[in-house]
């Protein structure tokens, strides 16, 4: 860095605003400090502050408000400390569902439990198959990651996955094997390892504490108390998330080559289901419609080529456009889609209650300013009819390449 | 649908209702009973390990069938190594179960041991089966979302139906109470489980709080103001056909446009 003095108008008002987020963390210091003879020492430099005109101020209410005429670099995030696990003597293996290929809450509940149970000798260990997305996993509290990548397991390939899943309980011998208990795949792959390693698991389980362990039975309205198996299908908020410290995300391999086993079940691929068949509150994907859509033919359309789910606001509903049961917030449905594309709605917080657990909220809009607009992970301003009609000829561009591929 | 005609046996199991506690028939096992009555007809066997004189065990039966097989163990038994035993020498094609009981443990794990203990192949939560033709059944599975997966497999193999197949039809009084349950006596062997796990009446689950984890007063005031997202990128001043690029980036990104 250069040691020109430049003046940053925005940290000094910061420095100068107590109540401000970042103001502790622009404070000069050693403006005082105790002397070796125990008296108080004042750097009578340090004290002042540069304010708004430009001259040096000094604040005499006694009110700290330094802040320097030098610009102070504000390291907003404070680093975690780094929990380092050299020798572990023992491992919790973790899979985590990892739902389009980032860590679910449901995966982060899990990992937190795993780090409780490693406590400060034991290491995470988090087994990912195939490509991921996911940035965050030191601080989701993994301390090893096994990466099984390869063609064999992209898709739904869930008997190679035992395979390798059984090579790690070969080489690793964990001490515990956590998979959520979520259809989402961690249900189904835990059970199969259980049958195949011939353990019998605790499933459905919502406290793990001193060894014992407490799941729902039957139909939910029964606890089943036991020790702690060494397999555990955990519920989702089984624990809290990790989130005081920092993991390595040391990555670790598999030893020796995977036999490869003959496949029983083929995967033909997903089947076109009908978007508009799908229920509202399950819907992946939706395109929902208010009171800013000029031209409803082309938003039936648009929901077509995009194969999503149509949702309306209340306007929308009320005005006639859309029918009743299609309306998303407090009084129509609560939806749980992944990304849900708001055109012309203005995110009234009727409407955002609704869409609380969506995962990516992609606004268009005319009005910058409006609350869906600051809802949402990406917002484009403009008029909903073109941005839609560009929007449809893109994506029916990119499923025509598709099919030249094909061809 | 083209199949040849199937050999199936449907698990049955005694369901509890979610808020009497009553015995009743199981919501998931009826859905399966359903799928084997399409698939099979009058030709669907029913098989059952447990009390043979259960009154809710005639649900089933009021589905449209003349007999089950129930066989009989005492309350406390594992009924894994009775119902193997029995399957291997029934010659079935296809065995279907529900994916969880809705008394006792219910852990969901029969079907995965089943399949294990006869080295079949196993589907989780078989929503229809599409066709079957030369030993290979083409199937539909049910995902979460409403979405379906085509999965080719060999016969004989084990299948679990969940929530997502089509709902069971009612059962009626009548051929309930003229159906038979045909009883066989088979060796008993006790579940280890019970010795040292105790059910008891499902307490309700804490709440989960928002914790705010802040040591200085300034990081309250921030954790108390910010909003809940902190915002993202917002595209202004650009034409209509860039705004949509960046959207449809956003689209591939999440692999929603199938
Ligand atoms: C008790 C109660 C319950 C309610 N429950 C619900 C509920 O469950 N669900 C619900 O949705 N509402 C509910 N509401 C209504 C809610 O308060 C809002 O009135 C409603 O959500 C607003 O709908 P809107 O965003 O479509 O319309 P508006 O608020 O009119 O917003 C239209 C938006 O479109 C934009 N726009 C306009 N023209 C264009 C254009 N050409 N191109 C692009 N953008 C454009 C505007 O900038 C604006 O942001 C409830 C209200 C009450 C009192
Ligand atoms: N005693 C039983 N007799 C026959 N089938 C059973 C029995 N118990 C469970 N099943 C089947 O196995 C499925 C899963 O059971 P569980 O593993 O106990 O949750 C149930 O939905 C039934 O189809």
């Amino acid at each position: 860095m250069s040691d020109i003095i430049r003046r940053d108008p925005r940290s000094e008002w910061i420095a100068r605003n107590r109540l401000h987020p970042l103001h502790a963390s622009l404070q000069a210091l050693g403006a005082s400090w105790v002397g070796p003879s125990g008296l108080i020492r004042k750097n009578p430099h340090a004290v002042a502050f540069v304010g708004p005109n430009g001259l040096k101020r000094i604040d005499r209410s006694g009110a700290q408000q330094g802040g320097g005429g030098k610009r102070a670099s504000i390291s907003a995030a404070a680093q975690l400390p780094l929990h380092i696990i050299e020798q572990p003597s023992f491992h919790i293996v973790v899979v985590p569902d990892m739902v389009g290929g980032r860590l679910s809450s449901h995966d982060k509940d899990l990992l937190g439990l795993a780090s409780m149970l490693a406590g400060s000798e034991g290491a995470v260990v988090a087994v990912v198959f195939g490509e991921h997305k996911e940035s965050a996993f030191d601080t989701a509290g993994v301390d090893r990651l096994l990466h099984i990548q390869g063609e064999a397991f992209v898709g739904y390939t869930p008997e190679q996955r035992i395979m390798a899943l059984r090579a790690v309980d070969d080489q690793l011998a964990p001490r515990h094997w956590l998979f959520p208990d979520s259809r989402t795949g961690g249900g189904e792959l835990g059970r199969r390892l259980a049958a195949k390693l011939g353990e019998r698991p605790a499933t459905r389980v919502w406290q793990v504490a001193d060894g014992q362990c407490i799941g729902r039975a039957g139909a939910g309205q029964q606890d089943l108390a036991r020790r702690a198996p060494r397999l555990i299908l955990a519920a989702a908020e089984c624990a809290d998330p990790v989130g005081e410290t920092r993991h390595e995300v040391r990555a670790i391999e598999l030893e020796g080559t995977l036999a490869h086993s003959l496949t029983r079940i083929d995967n033909l691929g997903a089947v076109a289901v009908d978007p508009a068949l799908t229920p509202m509150a399950e819907a992946e994907f939706i395109l929902s419609g208010g009171n800013g859509v000029r031209d409803w033919e082309l938003f039936h359309q648009a929901a077509e080529v995009l194969g999503a789910t149509e949702g309306a606001s209340r306007v929308a509903v009320d005005d006639g456009f859309m029918p009743r049961d299609r309306q998303v917030g407090a009084t129509g449905t609560w939806v749980t889609a992944r990304v849900y594309l708001a055109v012309g709605i203005s995110g009234a917080v009727q409407h955002l209650q609704g869409i609380a657990t969506c995962d990516k909220v992609v606004a268009i809009n005319k009005d910058p300013g409006c609350d869906m607009v600051k809802r949402a992970d990406l917002a484009v301003i403009g008029d909903s009819t073109a941005i839609l009609q560009a929007l449809i000829e893109r994506v029916s561009e990119y499923r025509q390449g598709d099919l030249r591929d094909v061809a | 649908m083209s199949h040849d005609p199937l050999n199936v046996i449907t698990l049955v199991s005694v369901g509890a209702h979610p808020v009497t506690g009553r015995a009743r028939r199981a919501e998931q096992d009826a859905r399966a009973v359903d799928l084997g009555l399409s698939l099979a007809g009058k030709e669907l066997h029913l098989l059952h390990a447990g009390d043979p004189q259960a009154e809710a065990l005639r649900a089933y039966l009021g589905m449209g069938l003349a007999e089950m097989t129930v066989l009989q163990q005492p309350p406390q038994a594992d009924v894994l190594p009775a119902l193997g035993n029995y399957l291997r020498h029934a010659g079935a094609q296809l065995v279907l179960t529900g994916s969880q009981a809705e008394t006792g443990e219910g852990s969901g794990m029969l079907p995965y041991l089943l399949a294990e203990q006869l080295d079949w192949p196993l589907i989780v939560g078989l929503a229809e089966v599409e066709s079957v033709t030369g030993g290979v059944a083409q199937v539909l599975q049910a995902l979460p979302r409403g979405q379906r997966r085509r999965l080719q497999v060999r016969l004989p193999f084990v299948a679990s139906v969940d929530n997502a197949a089509p709902e069971a039809r009612q059962s009626a009084f009548g051929p309930a109470r003229r159906g038979q349950l045909q009883q066989q006596e088979v060796a008993v062997v006790e579940d280890a489980l019970l010795e040292e796990a105790q059910l008891q009446p499902a307490r309700p689950r804490p709440k989960r709080l928002k914790v705010i984890k802040a040591k200085t007063g300034a990081e309250r005031m921030k954790a108390a103001t910010a909003k809940a997202s902190a915002g993202g990128q917002v595209l202004t001043d650009m034409t209509p056909e860039q705004g949509a690029e960046a959207i449809f980036a956003l689209l591939r990104g999440e692999d929603v446009l199938r």
